[in-house]
């Protein structure tokens, strides 16, 4: 809500020029690869924070957008030769759709027992995926490989442009929770989120509120599977349809800080290098200790401060004043 | 008190199974006066409140708004019709603050954002709350939080007011405080019905006073009338004290 500070605007710039410059000066495509993971992550995690940061609505299904948008596109692309960027529309649409078919039912569901719901969701279309011809079924989808344009969605020479591609994503995702925080709807979101009866005396229609924010979280997590089916070039259910991806997204949002609108950057900026990094190094051994290390983080910073890093940060600040 | 009726409320009833909350209850409210509903500790005054409001749908009777009909209308929608309301039990959003709050309410007729800012900022000033815009929700006093409710309901521009309880437990000061703010929201045009248990407040408010007991209205009068009726006396009191007069 404030006007950034000179010296804020100057860090935003810095952040924003080290950002773009970062594929250009690091060399190697493990950490550009990192970058996207974790920009990819973030935009979830920011469309999962409309969601569940504003409105308390605790979805623990983005999974099933974020493979509807993957699923979408590819099959488009692969059986009626659509161009992606068309199919990420496409997709984008689709989840929202599907996002407001559960949204109107489940828009009265407090708490746990949305999130309970929206795993249930997420689970059923899972199930349904791996098990339906039209998709190839668990056999998962191959891209046709196009040669390397921004028309198609397809870089093979480097992945570079795909760095860009998710941060410009990033950045439309950050506007947009950005633009809804300060305006009617963010408000709104807050008041449901606060109590339902306070809402409803204050002539707000939370069911028609949950339903545009759940459609838009939708939407974005559809755009970032499709992204991913162009980055990684193979979907199949149990990379793209997966509850750990929800869970994944859950955390980002949760550990940065929900209910801000940099929080979840943030969070992915955590995570994504610890997953990534403790997964190249540890991961092949079978031990799982990638996944210890990981868990015993969360439980810490769960424990030590539940409103997030950016909370954190945030209060220290109100505390320097 | 002149024009037509701004609520009609004809013939409420409201069970909740076997229980009945609210019998065949009947009144109106003028434009532009304040009328309270007072009665006995789970006489069905709030439940008469959330059947008016939208909250409940009454099992019988009518709620005519104007003389548009909205027994049936939702919560919001009456809110937007220009009915506001505050809660017994006294909700404001804890994590936003003070301007904000308002803000919430103002929203709902206007867009723009900082149209929105500039009346929340009037309503605040005209609230007596303007010093604490900056305080959270969650860190002000009850005394406060009432007044930031009052201030949140007029933020939705109501025609009809009404609160629930909005002066329990507040201190003499305070209550001085919130009476001179009722007044002056009447002052403004907006039309009030309160439920309350403070006679003090109700004393000095009220036009007209609607006593609720066992779910029935027993009387309607002016204040210092009702307060004198045996059968008001009885209600409150029981028998034994009625039995001297």
């Amino acid at each position: 809500m404030k006007k950034p500070t000179v010296l804020q605007a100057v860090f935003y710039a810095a952040l924003l020029a080290a950002l773009l410059a970062f594929p250009l000066v690091v060399k190697g495509t493990f950490p550009t690869h990192v970058m996207i993971m974790v920009f990819l992550f973030a935009m979830m995690g920011v469309a999962w924070n409309i969601l569940g940061g504003y409105a308390a609505m605790f979805s623990f299904g983005q999974a099933a957008f974020f493979g509807i948008g993957a699923y979408t596109s590819t099959i488009l692309l692969m059986n009626y030769n659509v161009n992606p960027w068309i199919g990420l529309v496409a997709g984008g649409v689709l989840a929202a759709l599907m996002g407001a078919a559960i949204g109107i039912p489940c828009s009265n569901l407090r708490g746990h027992y949305f999130a309970i719901a929206s795993i249930a969701f997420a689970e059923i279309v899972r199930i349904h995926f791996n098990n339906w011809k039209f998709v190839a079924a668990a056999e998962g989808l191959s891209l046709p490989l196009l040669p390397d344009s921004l028309k198609n969605f397809m870089f093979h020479s480097s992945k570079a442009p795909y760095y860009y591609i998710i941060l410009v994503f990033l950045l439309l995702s950050v506007l947009i929770c950005w633009y809804i925080s300060t305006n009617r709807m963010g408000f709104y979101l807050r008041a449901i989120k606060e109590s339902h009866e306070l809402a409803k005396g204050m002539g707000i229609s939370f069911v028609r509120y949950r339903l545009y924010a759940i459609m838009i979280s939708a939407f974005l997590t559809a755009m970032a599977g499709t992204f991913y089916a162009q980055y990684i070039l193979y979907i199949d259910p149990e990379s793209v349809l997966i509850l750990p991806i929800s869970v994944q997204v859950v955390l980002v949002a949760m550990l940065g800080g929900a209910g801000t609108i940099i929080g979840p950057v943030i969070g992915a900026a955590i995570l994504l290098p610890l997953s990534e990094i403790t997964r190249v190094w540890l991961g092949y051994k079978g031990t799982g200790v990638d996944m210890m290390i990981y868990g015993a983080l969360i439980m810490v910073i769960s424990a030590y401060q539940p409103q997030g890093v950016w909370g954190y940060l945030t209060s220290i600040r109100r505390r320097a004043k | 008190m002149t024009a037509g009726p701004v609520l009609d409320v004809e013939g409420i009833t409201k069970r909740f199974g076997g229980l009945t909350a609210n019998e065949d209850v009947s009144f109106t409210v003028n434009q532009g006066e304040i009328l309270s509903i007072i009665g006995p500790n789970g006489a069905g005054k709030s439940t008469l409140f959330n059947c008016i409001t939208g909250f409940y749908r009454p099992d019988a009777g009518k709620v005519l708004f104007r003389g548009k009909d909205i027994t049936t209308a939702s919560a919001h929608k009456i809110c937007k019709l220009g009915i506001a309301r505050t809660f017994q039990i006294v909700q404001v959003i804890s994590d936003m603050t003070v301007l904000e709050n308002v803000m919430t309410g103002t929203f709902l007729r206007t867009y723009d954002r900082k149209k929105v800012r500039e009346k929340a900022g009037e309503i605040l000033r005209f609230a007596g709350l303007y010093e604490k815009r900056d305080f959270l929700g969650t860190n002000i006093t009850i005394a406060d939080k009432k007044r930031l409710e009052v201030a949140m309901a007029l933020g939705t521009e109501p025609t009809l007011l009404m609160l629930d309880e909005a002066m329990a437990g507040l201190t003499p000061v305070e209550l001085r405080e919130m009476i001179g703010l009722l007044r002056k929201v009447r002052e403004n045009g907006v039309t009030l019905v309160i439920v309350e248990h403070v006679m003090e407040a109700v004393m000095q408010l009220s036009d007209r006073v609607v006593v609720i007991n066992s779910g029935r209205k027993i009387v309607e009068g002016a204040p210092a009338d009702v307060v004198r009726n045996p059968e008001v006396i009885q209600a409150y009191l029981g028998d034994r004290y009625n039995a001297g007069n």
